[in-house]
């Protein structure tokens, strides 16, 4: 039989050129250059003279100025905290869409989780607003029903402002603990149960440690979805709900102060890709596992 | 506690109530703004006045419809056109990174493949400033050098573009590197030995084994190209698109005329994934 030749040729590899030229190009183009024009330019300030020069003072603004840094922390907490949440809110429900109920009906339920994700985070916001205002679809049952007589003040609040956060990233946490739970074998359960383990046993000690890999996956793009965010802040948060990328927007569109906001972008980078990189370090899993 | 298992009665209708309470949580605001589209009110609230299609159809000054409102219209034209040629950008440059990187060797093939998945992990508003620093410093040098001013380096149409493509192309070549890894490599060793170039394996043999999932890919680029916001905020000219265009009505003129291409979306989106999951079906019957 003729051997087939498989291996790489010595000579000029005319795929490789072809594939990677176009690849190179959006990589460097779009993402390398503009990340570090991100960089520079959040060094950079105008002096007495009008001229830009090096500087420290986008960096040294933020850390004077408390309503920055506090924005800064209050949005990693909060999306620490609705990660957390997402997770406690959305891990049954995954659970029985692989384990507990049909093959059949699973696959209707699933259905209905992927519709909001695709309809989109503007529309469902925007449902949001109108379910909570205070002449909204909830307050105006309640007080038809007559279980209040005045509107209950949700719009513009904290409360509202985590909803949104919660309804548009949660699913995001759902798909990817399904895809692990998929592949736990039934009959491990069986025989931890068989065994007298307790419903609370199985969950601690077999179902928990097997789905992490999904569980890591589903919280890095969580916390990213809402760490990044706009919209639910803007749009259902109040006046104190202030959102780190709240800053970002108004230094870029409305005091068009682009190196401070560089400089904002550049920090809010860095938190990002650091829990990233602590959650994927702490669970030993690749970066390219998360997005599959 | 599984399907397998017994259960006692509290376990399992307590599971069903909260499974319940979940699924009514998710389309609860879906079901708010699909109801108020048909209210025959002036105000996006309750009560209900009677049924009404003036929300899409009217063409009053008082109340004018989704369908007589010529900027909305022009939003929604500017929406799907650069979503079509976002997806068809991200499509080949995605499958061609798919095909880079699971089929060849080179140096600093490492590092090429952690910066393509980057955009999963850059915060949309970064990718949206960072584009927009860059084209505004090369649009400014160019202008300087040359004097000539070029659209694309300004907040445009197609800056929106290239914006969306930057993350559009990784999540395609997710897609399509899933499926390459199922591929027999067999296949394209058959064809070159029967005197194909590399080339015209790809284009022959690699390609029609991919095509459903970059047909899929296509679809999710568009979807979203379509519903994107944070960068595109950033990067938008004097042609809104959609979702930007819904953005500042929420936040400055709200009329129930929102509600409608609100239900429109809901119902089109609702309709796809519906037909997806019969063909889906069908096709698990017939194997």
């Amino acid at each position: 039989m003729e051997q087939v030749n498989t291996k790489p040729k010595k000579h000029f590899n005319v795929t490789l050129f072809l594939l990677i030229i176009p690849v190179l190009l959006w990589l460097v183009l779009l993402i390398v250059l503009p990340h570090m024009d991100l960089l520079i330019s959040s060094f950079q300030m105008e002096n007495d003279e009008g001229d830009m020069v090096f500087s420290f003072g986008n960096y040294l603004a933020f850390f004077q100025n408390k309503i920055y840094w506090f924005t800064f922390v209050k949005t990693a907490a909060y999306a620490i905290g609705i990660t957390i949440l997402a997770f406690i809110i959305t891990f049954p429900v995954a659970f029985y869409l692989t384990k507990v109920v049909s093959k059949k009906h699973a696959s209707v339920f699933i259905l209905l989780l992927l519709i909001p994700l695709w309809v989109g985070e503007l529309v469902t916001v925007y449902g949001w607003m109108v379910l909570l205002g205070d002449h909204g679809i909830i307050n105006h049952v309640l007080m038809t029903i007559g279980i209040i007589d005045s509107p209950i003040n949700m719009l513009y609040t904290n409360f509202s402002m985590i909803i949104g956060l919660l309804y548009m990233s949660m699913l995001f946490m759902v798909v990817p603990v399904m895809s692990t739970l998929e592949s736990l074998d039934d009959s491990l359960i069986e025989a931890a149960s068989d065994l007298g383990a307790s419903k609370w046993t199985i969950f601690r000690t077999i179902i928990i440690p097997y789905s992490m890999p999904g569980i890591v996956s589903g919280a890095i793009i969580v916390f990213m979805l809402v760490i990044g965010d706009y919209l639910a802040p803007n749009i259902l948060g109040g006046k104190s709900s202030l959102w780190f990328t709240e800053q970002i927007y108004n230094e870029f569109l409305s005091t068009f102060n682009w190196n401070e906001g560089a400089a904002f972008g550049f920090l809010l980078l860095m938190l990002s890709s650091g829990i990233i990189w602590l959650a994927l370090r702490l669970s030993g899993q690749k970066l390219d596992k998360v997005g599959s | 506690m599984i399907r397998s298992l017994p259960n006692t009665p509290l376990y399992k209708y307590g599971y069903r109530i909260y499974i319940t309470l979940f699924f009514l949580f998710l389309v609860m605001p879906l079901i708010a703004i699909s109801v108020l589209a048909f209210n025959d009110s002036n105000y996006i609230a309750l009560p209900w006045n009677g049924f009404t299609l003036d929300w899409f159809f009217s063409a009053t000054d008082e109340r004018e419809g989704l369908f007589a409102d010529s900027n909305l219209i022009e939003s929604i034209f500017t929406s799907l056109t650069s979503g079509l040629i976002v997806a068809t950008m991200s499509t080949i440059i995605g499958t061609m990174a798919a095909l880079l990187f699971e089929e060849e060797e080179f140096r600093f093939k490492g590092l090429l493949y952690f910066l393509a998945l980057t955009p999963l992990v850059i915060p949309g508003v970064i990718l949206g400033i960072s584009i927009l620093l860059s084209s505004t410093y090369a649009g400014n040098y160019i202008e300087k050098t040359f004097g000539i001013d070029i659209e694309l380096f300004r907040p445009s149409y197609w800056l929106v573009i290239l914006g969306q493509f930057s993350f559009g192309a990784t999540y395609v070549m997710l897609l399509v590197s899933a499926r390459l890894k199922k591929y027999d490599r067999s296949l394209e060793e058959a064809a070159l030995s029967l005197k194909a170039t590399r080339v015209q394996a790809i284009w022959y043999v690699t390609i029609p084994f991919l095509r459903p999932a970059i047909i899929g890919a296509f679809v999710v680029a568009f979807l979203l190209s379509f519903s994107n916001i944070n960068t595109t905020i950033f990067l938008v000219g004097s042609d809104p698109t959609l979702p930007i265009d819904l953005y500042s009505r929420i936040r400055f003129s709200s009329t129930p005329v929102l509600n409608a291409i609100s239900f429109l979306i809901v119902l089109i989106i609702t309709v796809v994934a519906f037909i997806n999951f019969f063909i889906a079906r069908r096709k698990e019957n017939i194997d």
